[in-house]
């Protein structure tokens, strides 16, 4: 990491610099895979590589939603909490409902729905009522996390394995796929994301998403209608939030209220490292996911070497401030 | 020639912007207490130059001299100590503050160290304003709230209550009206005589060139193509000089008949600056809006696409009320509308070419879930901008990486793909060279014949004159005169602009 930066700053007039400084998400995530790999024998085994997949499922799906919701240049800090609902509720309805394996399908699509309509009502708060997203999504972030709270007056929901419909729950989120022992979940959101970089790219609909973030007012006096694509970024966000919320019970086979908290975090600073703007406009959904990868990858490695949790926060920090500034010095040079 | 000091000399200058060389080895020498004209076509580097002086961006290569000595300016900052100080192109104001605090962002606090005195600040800036005859801008607004051509106003006066000596101009007037422009070329000429400061004024506009200014300079695709001084060239040969052939007739003919009254509005009240508009418009025609800055022409435009909202009034096309509450139900109907503020409503700095001709019609690039058809747009956007003369590496490129003029022609781009049956242009040559006007005013011609109804808000009284079979004068937030042919003179325009000859009707 020292190196990389050391040397871009010497030669950001040449050839190489600027190459550097063009792909440096992708530059930094190789260059951590490698020190990584060597810093710890353990890290690039199969086991480990699958695990870090694995775990990272909730936050690359939120990171997704957030993506859209970044490139609107809103913000939307209830992901988390959000999820926590996601979870708890499909735990306790499956629980409830969960006799057969269509009624588990019918219940993650009643919670998706779900997602979408609070989105929705985010959205209209944001565009309609103009309130500022910022604090319209922080009220939707304790609003979540207190319901998720009341359902059970804070009980954790164990998956009951008897059920049919939870039982599936529990073995996709902990079995793998026989393709090359992948996980289920892993292939679930490899799937999402083709989808979410198909949409973005080749879709009018992506385009106007980056379009409002640009300049809305520019867009709305081109005939769009400018509130329908931000509130419907709000929708896709929430949306994936309460998936990530149902891969995380899934993978626990429990349903717990502090579940996510502070995954939205994680998912912004992934978007971020990823070169994804906050004042909107600006941001890929290839990078993005490097972006969630390079920060699980951070994790990971200083596990591996058993280094302690407070210092892994503080060196987590620092190199989430340095991606950025290597962010701006590419915008820069552009 | 011999031993002459120039306040400003800028020699060999060299800049390129990644691949494109925006500046070759050019030159400009500006005596004290004079006026000097830069021309060029659209994307000639004027604006890349007086950046460079300005230290807003930085040379590859070359020396500037101020006074003599050798300069070197790395910010804004740095040049306005020496001296010199500059109103862009694409104005710098801070669009929530106030205009008081605008105008002195920059010594809000001089002499309290760091704490305002807001009675003292606001009182400079009133005291300001009203030395400068800018009596009716108030210092407490809100500069965003402000039309666009006051904001110009302000960037002005900011610019100049630094007692700088040297003061560059990007197209200042390029949104302002006579009268606006006459007070500020008095003001200019006072600041050149009285205190000797040097000017250097950049505008497409010949006539105000030949007006104001002792000397010009002529760039042409980022070269040094000659200097003169003015009393020694005519517009004709000022115009060879700069688009390197001759240009015949400004105005071109336009040869086509006037269908039957396609789209009116009625009784259109919105506020103080709209009331009581009533007007038709006819397949065919070309419709002017002329009036002064603040006269409610863009506000009524607004209201029309629904971009403000209305408080009433009908609109009707083809004879059907239409219900327009947003603008995007203005393009849904079929009326199409280029916003006068082109940095922030008509494009998307940061986005391609492509993406911002199309955005208005995206519909008929995509498929089965909206998928968009790249080849038929990237086809399409080709011809659009190949007929437009849009000067740029590719469609790919961003919107920002462009001249103001050719950001211009993508604006109108957007508005002539959507295929509106009524055009509604506010200011479509705003800072646009003259031979990309000409061609303008030649498409704006072929959409008439095409039996397109076509609305035109214009400052500039000659292209009101020279383009349009009828004019609307507003003031005051209502029509204050209607011209037809022959009536429509700079003349009948000013005066009913400014409320002279109030009863005279002309229809
Ligand atoms: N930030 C930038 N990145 C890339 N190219 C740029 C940038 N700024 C300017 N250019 C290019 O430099 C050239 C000169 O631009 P400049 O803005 O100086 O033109 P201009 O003479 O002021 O034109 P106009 O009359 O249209 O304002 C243009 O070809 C433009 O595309
Ligand atoms: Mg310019």
């Amino acid at each position: 990491m020292q190196l990389a930066t050391d040397s871009c700053a010497k030669k950001t007039r040449m050839t190489p610099g600027q190459f550097f400084l063009k792909h440096n998400t992708l530059i930094i995530f190789f260059i951590l895979l490698i020190i990584s790999s060597l810093a710890s024998p353990s890290f690039l085994t199969k086991q480990n590589v699958f695990n870090v997949l694995r775990q990272q499922a909730p936050i690359v799906v939120m990171a997704l939603g957030l993506l859209l919701v970044l490139l609107t240049g809103g913000i939307d800090l209830s992901a988390g909490s959000i999820a926590a609902v996601g979870g708890m509720l499909i735990a306790m309805m499956v629980n409830k409902v969960g006799n057969t394996v269509g009624s588990l399908f019918l219940s993650v699509i009643v919670m998706l729905v779900l997602g979408v309509i609070i989105g929705l009502i985010m959205g209209v708060l944001i565009t309609k009522v103009k309130m500022p997203a910022f604090i319209t999504t922080l009220a939707f972030m304790t609003i979540g996390r207190g319901a998720a709270y009341m359902f059970t007056s804070g009980q954790p929901v164990r998956l009951n394995k008897e059920l049919p419909g939870a039982l599936w729950l529990i073995n996709f989120g902990s079995k793998t796929s026989p393709a090359l022992g992948i996980p289920w979940a892993v292939i679930v959101y490899a799937v999402i994301i083709a989808i979410f970089a198909i949409v973005m790219k080749y879709t009018s609909f992506g385009r106007l998403i980056i379009a409002s973030g640009s300049n809305a007012e520019a867009v709305r006096l081109s005939g769009v209608s400018v509130n329908k694509y931000i509130t419907s970024a709000y929708m896709i966000c929430s949306c994936m939030a309460v998936l990530g919320g149902i891969l995380i019970t899934a993978r626990a086979a429990i349903g717990t209220p502090s579940a996510a908290d502070g995954y939205e975090m994680d998912a912004i600073a992934g978007c971020v490292i990823g070169g994804t703007s906050l004042s909107g406009g600006k941001g890929k959904v290839g990078l993005t996911i490097l972006g969630v990868f390079t920060l699980a990858m951070i994790g990971n490695i200083m596990n591996l070497l058993s280094i302690a949790s407070y210092p892994q926060q503080v060196i987590k920090g620092l190199i989430i401030i340095g991606a950025v500034i290597l962010q701006n010095l590419s915008s820069k040079k552009e | 020639m011999a031993e002459q000091t120039y306040r400003v000399e800028m020699k060999n200058i060299n800049k390129s912007f990644g691949g494109v060389k925006a500046l070759n080895d050019v030159q400009l020498t500006v005596k004290p207490g004079e006026i000097h004209a830069l021309m060029g076509e659209n994307g000639a580097g004027k604006s890349t130059l007086m950046k460079i002086l300005s230290g807003a961006i930085q040379k590859d290569s070359g020396q500037v001299f101020l006074d003599g000595c050798e300069i070197f300016v790395k910010s804004p900052k740095e040049a306005n100590d020496l001296g010199i100080s500059i109103i862009y192109q694409e104005f710098a104001l801070v669009p929530h503050l106030t205009v008081a605090e605008n105008i002195f962002i920059d010594r809000l606090s001089e002499d309290n160290k760091g704490f305002i005195s807001w009675k003292k600040l606001r009182g400079s800036a009133r005291q300001l304003l009203d030395e400068l005859g800018f009596n009716d801008i108030k210092e407490t607004e809100i500069v965003s709230d402000l039309s666009i051509a006051y904001q110009q106003v302000v960037e002005i006066v900011k610019s100049l209550s630094r007692n700088s000596k040297v003061l560059v101009l990007d197209e200042p007037t390029a949104l302002l009206t006579n009268k606006e422009t006459r007070h500020l070329f008095r003001l200019l000429l006072d600041l050149k005589e009285k205190k000797n400061v040097s000017i250097i004024y950049i505008s497409h506009r010949l006539e105000e060139v030949f007006e104001i200014c002792d000397s010009v300079t002529v760039f042409k695709d980022g070269t040094y193509v000659d200097s003169v001084d003015i009393k020694d060239i005519n517009e004709q040969e000022l115009v060879t000089m700069m688009i390197g052939r001759e240009m015949s007739d400004y105005f071109p003919e336009r040869n086509c008949k006037i269908g039957e009254e396609t789209f009116r509005v009625t009784d259109l009240n919105n506020g103080r600056m709209v009331r009581n508009i009533n007007f038709g418009v006819c397949k065919g025609e070309v419709l002017g809006i002329s009036g002064l800055v603040g006269s409610g022409r863009t506000e009524t435009i607004r209201a029309i696409i629904g971009a403000d909202k209305k408080e009433s009034g009908k609109i009707e096309l083809y004879g059907k009320e239409l219900n327009i509450k947003c603008p995007r139900d203005a393009f849904k109907n079929k009326i199409g509308f280029l916003p006068e503020d082109r940095k922030n409503q008509g494009v998307l700095l940061e986005l391609p070419i492509r993406h911002n001709a199309t955005i208005s019609c995206l519909s008929r690039y995509t498929g089965p879930c909206g998928w968009i058809y790249k080849n038929n747009e990237t086809k399409d956007v080709t011809e659009l901008t190949g007929k437009m003369n849009l000067k740029c590496s590719s469609i790919e490129a961003p919107v920002k990486s462009l001249s103001g003029g050719n950001q211009q022609k993508v604006s109108l781009s957007k508005l002539i793909a959507s295929q509106c049956d009524v055009l509604i242009f506010d200011e479509p040559t705003r800072g646009v060279d003259v031979g990309a006007k000409r061609e303008i005013y030649a498409l704006i011609n072929s959409l008439a014949e095409q039996g397109y109804t076509i609305i035109m808000v214009s400052s500039e009284m000659a292209e009101i004159v020279g383009m349009c079979d009828r004019a609307l004068v507003f003031r005051n937030g209502t029509i204050a005169g209607e011209l037809n042919g022959s009536e429509i003179t700079e003349q009948n325009i000013i005066k009913y602009a400014m409320g002279v000859g109030e009863n005279a009707t002309c229809n």
